[in-house]
């Protein structure tokens, strides 16, 4: 037997009336559904805002877009494996015009040491104008300046660096590494800036200095580089300017983001994958209850369903109405939960969550302590399939259930 | 056993047409060790237009062969004829199709869906069919004003007295233009004047429309309006008397 609904078909009429017929009961199961859906949808722009902020504090701040590298350098850093004319490719590279900023850098692992103690880092010299166009790390400088105000040697750190070497605002340090004639040498530097980023271990194993500074110190000449980094106009470019530059300079190593941290690239679909899984638990449990309501409904209204039958209402309509009867609660419960949870979200988006109490553990890994939901219309969508994917579901064994009925029996039951 | 073995099958001595033929039927159970013959057979002519009813002790057979008659449940042998169609020779998806089509259905009580108003109970079997919506329109209320129930076409059955219930069930069992209408004890549960009144308005419509009603009944009130009377006991019929 076929069936088409159309338009005047009483139906989804039916079925929408019969959910009212006991307030108390399906508004439980209504409410229970827009609380979950609530948290689903929150928890959801929760976390993409969460990520996304991390992903932008990593790409902004510390490897920006693309990096160049000589083939050999990451293998062990050594300070010798150098671009020979890292500026000259520099100034070429800014011409492109998908590329916003280009900042060669001298990279070294060394010791920086302060009355008190010492620790290994990673000291970067850089141009500082042209640093700026590549990372937004002068942004994040609380104390101090970047570059400007100390005219010798001037050093910027991150503030756990400082706190940990017990250093303040203008305090010494000394840089000790090896030259790239294999001998020891250090420097001191004096701290012209602190900067204080949301990621703990970044601000603790990276150091700044002038270019010139380091190159005098390590005995590089002029105009090489380790590094060189790249900042795009447009991320959407990210994967036609690495091929396209990869395929220019075959001779060097050329890097993206997503390469050179493959946990960042990774972490907007485990954000994803955390959320939809999150969603279908919760979706689970909620279909058991729904099914239990659906039984009740079916347990309660054998007469009726007996009577449906008996008059020429085919087993197909009556599996369909209460099917539409699941669907319908399913989705009141849902669209009710799903707009609390935007308007919830929307609501936070000025202003964020604040995290504070839970921060410090936090910024260790990376992540902002203020959260800003960021609504996601894909998501949205996911999860409004899922929602009625579930009232589907939880339909079909109550409606099976009121299929096995005889009419004349039905009719007939006490 | 049965100690009133003969039967009063009349002639067909006149022009109505027969539209339900019974032969043979037999229907048993076997749910417990002992068989059950709950119709233990029965042949039985039904005309247009008769005003019948099936009478009977509990336990007699009643139900179970206005049961089969509506096909809501298959004998164990013999054949039931509903006009041209043998009814033992259609599948359970083309039985609901010939039951929404053919056979108007009173129970005792059940009839009507909560959710839906007079009017639309009445329409209901109609969008089933999928007629259109004027026709289905003229039809409810030329019905509902044909049991008495005007003004009341938008109250839903909790508004309505069990009679009034029961008016617009028969209403809703006319509304699809069935060849007859099966009342299984509809007047059960219902006072006596409000019987009478149900009663009435059936007898009407069956003078007027020409309309088939079988009426299963305990109830003196509706064997007495009956213009025939069919008594079974143990699953036979054991006397047909026609009135007029």
């Amino acid at each position: 037997m076929h069936y088409t609904l159309n338009s005047n078909d009483m139906i989804p009429s039916v079925a929408w009336r019969n959910i009212w017929r006991n307030p108390l009961r399906s508004g439980i199961i209504i409410t229970a559904i827009t609380i979950g859906m609530f948290a689903g949808v929150f928890s959801a722009t929760f976390m993409k805002g969460w990520m996304n902020q991390r992903l932008e504090a990593g790409i902004e701040t510390e490897t920006s877009h693309i990096q160049i590298h000589n083939p050999e350098y990451r293998k062990n850093y050594d300070i010798r494996q150098i671009i020979p004319k890292g500026f000259d490719l520099a100034e070429q590279l800014s011409e492109n015009p998908t590329i916003n900023g280009v900042s060669p850098r001298i990279t070294i692992q060394s010791m920086v040491a302060s009355a008190e103690t010492g620790t290994g880092v990673k000291i970067m010299g850089i141009i500082p104008e042209k640093e700026k166009q590549v990372t937004s790390l002068s942004e994040y400088v609380t104390e101090g300046d970047y570059f400007e105000s100390i005219s010798r040697n001037p050093i910027v750190i991150g503030k756990k660096l400082s706190e940990k070497l017990k250093i303040k605002l203008k305090s010494k340090v000394v840089i000790t590494l090896q030259d790239a004639d294999g001998h020891l040498t250090g420097g001191a530097f004096r701290v012209c800036g602190i900067f204080d980023t949301a990621n703990s271990m970044y601000e603790e194993t990276n150091v700044f200095v002038r270019y010139q500074d380091l190159a005098r110190l390590s005995m590089l000449s002029e105009g090489v580089a380790h590094e060189i980094i790249i900042h795009l106009h447009d991320q959407n470019d990210l994967n036609s300017t690495t091929l396209a530059l990869r395929e220019q300079h075959s001779g060097l190593e050329v890097l993206n983001w997503k390469e050179l941290t493959p946990e960042l690239g990774y972490l907007n679909e485990i954000g994803n994958l955390y959320t939809y899984i999150f969603v279908i638990i919760i979706l689970l449990s909620l279909g058991f209850g729904i099914v239990n309501t659906m039984l009740m409904v079916v347990m309660e209204r054998v007469k009726e369903i007996g009577m449906l039958m008996a008059i020429g209402m085919g087993k197909l309509r009556v599996f369909l109405m209460l099917m539409f009867e699941t669907i319908l609660l399913t989705l009141t419960g849902g669209t009710i939960g799903i707009m609390l949870g935007l308007g919830a979200s929307l609501a936070l988006q000025q202003n964020g969550i604040n995290l504070s109490n839970w921060a410090q553990g936090l910024e260790d890994f990376g992540y902002s302590s203020i959260v800003y939901p960021v609504v996601e219309v894909q998501m949205v969508v996911v999860i409004v399939i899922l929602v009625i994917l579930t009232g589907i579901l939880a339909s079909l064994y109550p409606a099976r259930k009121a299929l096995k009925y005889n009419p004349a029996d039905a009719i007939r039951t006490e | 056993m049965g100690t009133h073995n003969h039967q009063t099958i009349q002639p067909h001595n006149h022009t109505a047409m027969t539209i339900i033929e019974i032969k043979e039927l037999f229907k048993t159970y076997n749910d417990s060790e002992v068989e059950v013959h709950a119709v233990n057979g029965v042949d039985l002519n039904i005309e247009e237009g008769e005003f019948t009813a099936i009478v009977g002790p509990s336990g007699s057979g009643k139900t179970t062969l206005l049961n089969m008659l509506g096909g809501l449940d298959q004998p164990t042998s013999g054949n039931i004829r509903i006009d041209d169609t043998d009814l033992g020779k259609l599948k359970s998806s083309q039985l609901i199709d010939f039951r929404m089509k053919n056979i108007g259905f009173v129970f005792q009580s059940y009839n009507l869906i909560p959710v839906l108003t007079a009017k639309e109970n009445v329409e209901f079997v109609m969008h089933l069919q999928g007629r259109p919506k004027k026709e289905r329109e003229a039809r409810t209320m030329q019905l509902l004003e044909a049991v008495g129930l005007k003004g009341r076409e938008d109250s839903r059955p909790s508004k309505l007295s069990g009679g009034q219930q029961q008016r617009v069930a028969v209403a809703r069992a006319l509304a699809s233009k069935p060849k007859f209408v099966l009342a299984d004890e509809p007047t059960a549960n219902l006072d006596s004047k409000s019987t009478e009144n149900l009663l009435n308005i059936m007898e009407e419509l069956n003078k007027q429309e020409k309309i088939t009603f079988i009426f299963s009944t305990h109830d003196q009130r509706v064997v007495n309006k009956a213009h025939r009377v069919i008594t079974l006991e143990d699953g036979k019929i054991i006397s047909d008397n026609r009135k007029k």
